[in-house]
C-alpha cells in the first residue's frame, strides 16, 4: 500500500523518474542561490527576473516550438538584458533598483505572454506559465543537470567574497575588487537557475524552489551552512511529496510542488527553532545568563 | 619615508569639496588624530586614504603600500548583523591579504583568529553570531578583524562612538600596541583629552587644515575656534574653485 503510493510511481512510469531527477538537480543548484537571494534581501529580485525572462524564451518558442535549447537561450538572453537595463536605469536615473525592475518585468511579462498567444494555444500559453515537468525528455534533464552543476562549481569559486559582501560589502571593498565580479556572477547564476526552474515550474512559479526553502531555512538555523543544507533538503523533499501528491491527485506537478513547500513553510513559521511563532509565544522561563 | 604623502588634495562628492586643499605628509609610524567638528571632512579624508572615494583634484601617495596593506575601519560600518555568521568566521575574514578567494585556514591561521578574539576580550563569543552582539562587542569584533589584517597602514573613524570607558581603555591599548609595533595610525576622534593624552601629532580639520603638528602645539583653544567657523555651510550654487593651491596651514 505505501510502497505503491510513495514508490510505486516511479519504478512504474520513466516520466516520474525524470521528473524526480529534474526536482533533485533544481534543489541542489537553486536552494543555495535561494538561501543568498533572501540573505541578500533580493527576494523580490529573483521574483521579477523569472517574469523578465519569458520574452525570451517566447521567442525561442516563436522561431522553433517548444524547442528546449532555443527557450533556454532566448530565456538566458532576456533575462540578462532586463537585469543589466534595470541596473542602468537605476543608475543613470535617480530611480531606485527595484522600481525599475518591477517596471521592467511587467513589460516582459506582457510581451512574453503577447508573443506567445499570437503563435501558440493555450496549452502552450499554460506550459510556458507553468511549466510541466512531467514532459521532460532526456535532453532536457542533462540541460538542467549541466546547469545545476556549472551553477554548484561557480558558486564555489564566489562563494567567499560573495559571503562577505553580503555582510560587510564596504570592508570587501577596501581589501579586494572581487566584490563587483562576485555579485554580477551570482546574477547570472540566478538566471540560470530560473531558466532551469522554467522549465519544470514555468515562469511564475521557477523562483519558488529557490525562495520558499531559503525562507524555511531560516526558521531553523542561524548557521549558513546549515541553512543551505536545510534548503536543499527541504526543496528536494517538496519536490519528491509534491510529485507523489500530482499522481495521486492530478494537481498539476508545478502547483503541487511549491503547494508542498508552502505547507513546510507555513509549519517553519509556526513551530520554526529560530523565531517561530509559537516559540517566541512560549518562550520557556528566561535562562540564567 | 613618509607613510602617506597629500599633494594638493581635494575631496568631495558631486564636485563639492569637503576636504579642500591639503597638502603634507604623515611619517611611518606616526600616531595621527584627525579633529575637527562634525561636518569637517574628518571620514572625507580617511575614505579618501583607503582608496573609497577617488580625489577631485589632486593625488595621495600611500608610499609604495598596496590597498591590501591598509585597515580601515568605518564610523558606521555597513555591516548585515542579521546575516547568519559567526564572531568566528567573521574575524577570519581579516585574513583576506593571507587566504584570498581560495586559500585554506589552516590550523595556524585558525590559532591566530583565536588569538584576535582573545585580545579584544572576547574568549567564549567565536561561535556566537555577530547579530546577538552589543555595541561594545561588535566594535571589538571589528577590532580583532584590523588586527589579523596585520597592516602597516591603520584607518579609524571615530572608533570610540558610543563605547563605554572600559572597552573604550581596552581597544584604546591596542592602538597604542600597534604604534608601538612601527605601524602607522590615523584616527578621526572627538575626545580632545583622549588626544592630548595619548595621540602624539594632530591634525585640525575643518574642510580644509586648520593645523597640522605636534598635539601640543597644535590642539590650543583658538585652533579650534577657527576649526568651528570654517565649517560653513554647503553653498549649492558655488562657482568652480579658481584657486589652484592656496597656501595652506599644514606643517
Amino acid at each position: 500500500m505505501v510502497y505503491d503510493a510513495l514508490i510505486g510511481p516511479f519504478t512504474e512510469f520513466e516520466f516520474m523518474r525524470r521528473a524526480l531527477a529534474a526536482v533533485i538537480a533544481l534543489s541542489l543548484a537553486g536552494a543555495p542561490i535561494g538561501v543568498f537571494l533572501m540573505l541578500r534581501r533580493m527576494s523580490l529580485v529573483g521574483d521579477a527576473m523569472a517574469h523578465a525572462i519569458l520574452p525570451g524564451a517566447a521567442v525561442g518558442f516563436l522561431l522553433s516550438g517548444l524547442n528546449l535549447f532555443a527557450m533556454t537561450a532566448g530565456g538566458l538572453i532576456a533575462g540578462f538584458a532586463v537585469a543589466i537595463l534595470a541596473g542602468v536605469v537605476a543608475r543613470s536615473t535617480g530611480l531606485k533598483e527595484d522600481a525599475s525592475l518591477a517596471t521592467f518585468y511587467l513589460a516582459s511579462l506582457a510581451l512574453g505572454v503577447t508573443i506567445v498567444s499570437i503563435k501558440g494555444t493555450n496549452i502552450d500559453l499554460l506550459h510556458v506559465l507553468f511549466g510541466n515537468i512531467l514532459a521532460m525528455d532526456d535532453q532536457t534533464l542533462l540541460v538542467v543537470a549541466f546547469n545545476a552543476t556549472v551553477t554548484l562549481l561557480v558558486l564555489a569559486v564566489i562563494y567567499r567574497p560573495l559571503v562577505i559582501e553580503s555582510v560587510d560589502p564596504l570592508f570587501l571593498r577596501t581589501v579586494s575588487r572581487a566584490g563587483g565580479p562576485a555579485h554580477l556572477a551570482f546574477l547570472a547564476l540566478v538566471v540560470i537557475n530560473l531558466v532551469n526552474g522554467f522549465q519544470a515550474l514555468g515562469t511564475l512559479l521557477a523562483v519558488g524552489l529557490m525562495i520558499l526553502p531559503a525562507g524555511i531555512a531560516r526558521f531553523w538555523s542561524r548557521d549558513l551552512t546549515a541553512m543551505i543544507c536545510i534548503a536543499v533538503v527541504t526543496a528536494a523533499v517538496s519536490g519528491y511529496a509534491g510529485l507523489v501528491l500530482s499522481f495521486q491527485t492530478r494537481v498539476p506537478s508545478g502547483p503541487a510542488i511549491i503547494l508542498v513547500a508552502t505547507v513546510l513553510y507555513v509549519v517553519s513559521v509556526l513551530f520554526g527553532r529560530v523565531g517561530g511563532i509559537v516559540r517566541q509565544l512560549f518562550p520557556g522561563r528566561h535562562l540564567e545568563a | 619615508m613618509a607613510a602617506l604623502h597629500f599633494h594638493n588634495v581635494t575631496l568631495g562628492y558631486d564636485r563639492h569639496p569637503a576636504v579642500h586643499h591639503l597638502n603634507g605628509e604623515v611619517a611611518r609610524g606616526a600616531l595621527v588624530a584627525v579633529i575637527g567638528p562634525n561636518g569637517a571632512g574628518k571620514s572625507t579624508l580617511l575614505r579618501g586614504i583607503v582608496g573609497i572615494l577617488r580625489p577631485l583634484d589632486g593625488n595621495i601617495h600611500l608610499g609604495g603600500l598596496d590597498a591590501r596593506d591598509i585597515a580601515y575601519l568605518p564610523q558606521s560600518a555597513e555591516i548585515d548583523r542579521s546575516f547568519p555568521i559567526s564572531v568566528f568566521d567573521f574575524v577570519g575574514t581579516g585574513l583576506w591579504r593571507n587566504a584570498g578567494l581560495f586559500g585554506g585556514i589552516g590550523k595556524a591561521a585558525r590559532q591566530k583568529i583565536l588569538r584576535a578574539i582573545a585580545s579584544v576580550g572576547l574568549n567564549g563569543f567565536e561561535n556566537r553570531p555577530i547579530g546577538t552582539l552589543s555595541g561594545g562587542q561588535m566594535q571589538r569584533v571589528l577590532f580583532a578583524r584590523v588586527l589579523l589584517q596585520d597592516a602597516s597602514l591603520i584607518v579609524l573613524d571615530e572608533p570610540f562612538n558610543a563605547i563605554d570607558s572600559k572597552t573604550t581603555a581596552d581597544l584604546l591599548g591596542l592602538v597604542k600596541h600597534w604604534h608601538g609595533e612601527g605601524r602607522t595610525v590615523l584616527a578621526a576622534l572627538h575626545d580632545m583629552e583622549m588626544v592630548r593624552n595619548h595621540f602624539t601629532e594632530t591634525l585640525v580639520l575643518a574642510r580644509g587644515p586648520v593645523a597640522w603638528g605636534p598635539t601640543a602645539e597644535v590642539l590650543t583653544p583658538e585652533n579650534l575656534m577657527v576649526a568651528m567657523r570654517m565649517c560653513e555651510a554647503f553653498d549649492d550654487t558655488a562657482a568652480a574653485c579658481a584657486a589652484d593651491d592656496i597656501s595652506s596651514r599644514a606643517a
